[in-house]
């Protein structure tokens, strides 16, 4: 059996565990269009920061690739599958051959059209580790940045280039910050701390017109700026699945196997896919790293034979700015209980249809899994008591038989 | 394998786990100057109380191991039926909190939460069996054979 894999983050990592856990002889062969060991992308922003090494940013241990006797091609971008000949092109016009095909091609940033960017010479996306090599060769003490999104790329930017004194503005089209993940209170409250470390906001604008050092807003303020990060938004690498016949929505569709939609032994996994979020029943894509790894192990079981499904996907992200934490899970459409202390500690749990669907922990996050799970494994709210869960996240809320199984039980059995 | 369980009948809430485990991870010699001179060692096991009901919970090293998998370092690894963490790896971005069933995975105040620490079993400090479960006088913790993997 060999097996390709186009991509070399989490989902092709997860994959190639999967691939493993089943099949310990069959060949990998991982194509990558970087040039690096397997890497984890969020981490840009520690490394721009000075957190941590270009080493220690490696996803998995040195000889990862070794330990699980995989050939690697870096530098390499595929250009097309070729579904019925089961092979890939590659750039320089090599064919290589697949039994099981995976594509965990990711995304890309996504940058709308505006006018005069051309002109600007210091112009920066946020997604990969040589963008923010880029960065760091640009950013010099002092320098005014315009970063044009106010989500978790551009404001995760705007983290690590406060360390390097940076006089920053941030744009967005909306009129809060984080709207993906927050609900308006706690925008608020991150927009204030985030400020407090000098960082402004003009927000509900875009940019009417770039010039070589300064952009004019569409609310006619003008912003001087020694360069641009552009963290607008992302969209998934799509490419390869349309032109061979595979069905893509905004996202590749796969099956909860992750196998694609319309082609035979091509699977897909990660930022490039849309996935079933249980909280809504709505398809959407969840560019979230744990679960490209959930999709990929459970897409690499599958190539290699062991029928597996990817179940209870959800948004949740878990993410700091300038040392103020969040823990977000599901959705916020339902009967909301909300707290704050008045600080920097928010707390918003949304119930619908006896189950908790969503929540939003700021500043206080210790424990937040036991919310997730909540949400995940479909707990009844009125089989807990739901009054102490409010004051915080423990096991103490449920039954005596919940936690009999759970903890007299020994080995946990989280998935 | 050898696994923590938990009597919760005979749990008093004295919170002594918590002294023990914090101890043996704290590399310091003297329990009583490990607390007094306000060291702060954290513990990873954590007692919940409410009126006479008390357990104490610890990480129970998930077959699964959601934790390990939703890492977005490769900070945490799944290594003989323990969940490691290597902190030189952790970046502190709680991705693990979100993602453990059972709230046991323990922000690090000592390390003013840039890094998270778990308990490892006492697999890798000096005292080499759990010390909550040695520290416990009422076996409400234990660890035992029970025929488990």
């Amino acid at each position: 059996m060999k097996y390709v894999i186009i991509g070399n983050s989490a989902a092709a990592i997860g994959t190639i565990q999967g691939i493993r856990q089943i099949d310990k002889t069959g060949q990998i062969v991982v194509i990558s269009d970087e040039k690096y060991h397997t890497y984890s992308r969020p981490l840009i922003s520690y490394w721009l920061k000075g957190d941590v090494t270009e080493e220690n940013m490696r996803y998995r241990d040195e000889d990862f690739y070794e330990k699980n006797d995989v050939d690697t091609l870096f530098e390499t971008r595929v250009t097309k599958i070729n579904s019925n000949k089961k092979t890939v092109t590659i750039k320089n016009g090599n064919e290589i051959s697949y039994d099981k095909l995976m594509v965990a091609t990711g995304s890309k940033p996504f940058v709308p059209p505006m006018e005069g960017l051309d002109k600007v010479k210091n112009k920066f996306t946020f997604m990969k580790l040589d963008d923010a090599k880029a960065v760091k060769e640009t950013a010099a003490e002092g320098a005014k940045v315009l970063i044009v999104g106010a989500g978790l790329i551009g404001l995760k930017a705007a983290e690590a280039l406060e360390h390097y004194g940076a006089d920053m503005t941030v744009i967005d089209l909306a009129d809060r910050i984080l709207p993906s993940i927050l609900d308006e209170e706690a925008s608020a409250i991150m927009q204030k701390h985030i400020e407090s470390k000098g960082v402004k906001f003009i927000l509900g604008t875009s940019v009417k017109e770039f010039s070589e050092s300064s952009a004019v807003l569409t609310n006619g303020a003008t912003v001087q700026f020694d360069m641009v990060i552009l963290a607008v938004g992302v969209r998934p690498n799509t490419e390869l699945i349309a032109e061979a016949g595979g069905k893509v929505n905004r996202g590749i569709v796969t099956d909860q196997k992750q196998a694609v939609h319309g082609l035979k032994d091509v699977y897909a996994a990660g930022d490039c896919t849309e996935s079933l979020d249980i909280t809504t029943g709505q398809q959407k894509i969840l560019a979230l790293l744990p679960n490209a790894f959930l999709q990929g192990e459970a897409a690499g079981q599958n190539m290699a034979g062991k029928e597996t499904y990817y179940l209870n996907a959800m948004p949740m992200n878990a993410i700091g700015f300038f040392g103020l934490h969040i823990i977000t899970a599901g959705s916020y459409d339902g009967e909301a209980y909300t707290y704050t202390d008045g600080s920097e500690n928010y707390k918003k749990l949304v119930t619908k249809d006896n189950e908790l669907k969503g929540f939003i922990l700021m500043g206080d996050v210790k424990r937040a899994g036991i919310y997730t799970y909540m949400i995940k494994w479909h707990m009844p709210i009125d089989e807990c008591d739901f009054e102490l869960l409010k004051t915080k996240p423990q096991l103490m809320a449920f039954s005596r038989s919940y936690r009999n199984e759970k903890l007299a039980g020994g080995y946990g059995n989280g998935d | 394998m050898k696994r923590v369980y938990v009597n919760e009948d005979r749990c008093l809430g004295c919170h002594l786990c918590e002294y023990y485990c914090a101890f043996a991870n704290s590399g310091e010699t003297d329990m009583a100057k490990t607390f007094k001179l306000n060291r702060n060692p954290v513990p990873r096991i954590t007692v919940e109380s409410a009126g006479d009901v008390n357990f104490a919970v610890q990480c129970r090293q998930c077959a699964a191991h959601p934790c390990v998998k939703a890492c977005i370092t490769g900070a945490l690894s799944f290594n003989s039926g323990v969940i490691q963490i290597d902190d030189s790896r952790c970046v502190g971005c709680y991705t693990c909190v979100m993602s453990c069933p059972y709230g046991c995975i323990v922000i690090d105040e000592k390390n003013n939460g840039k890094t998270i620490t778990k308990c490892e079993l006492c697999t890798r400090n000096a005292i080499g069996e759990p010390a909550c479960v040695s520290g416990c006088i009422n076996q409400a913790i234990v660890f035992e054979e029970r025929g488990e993997n």
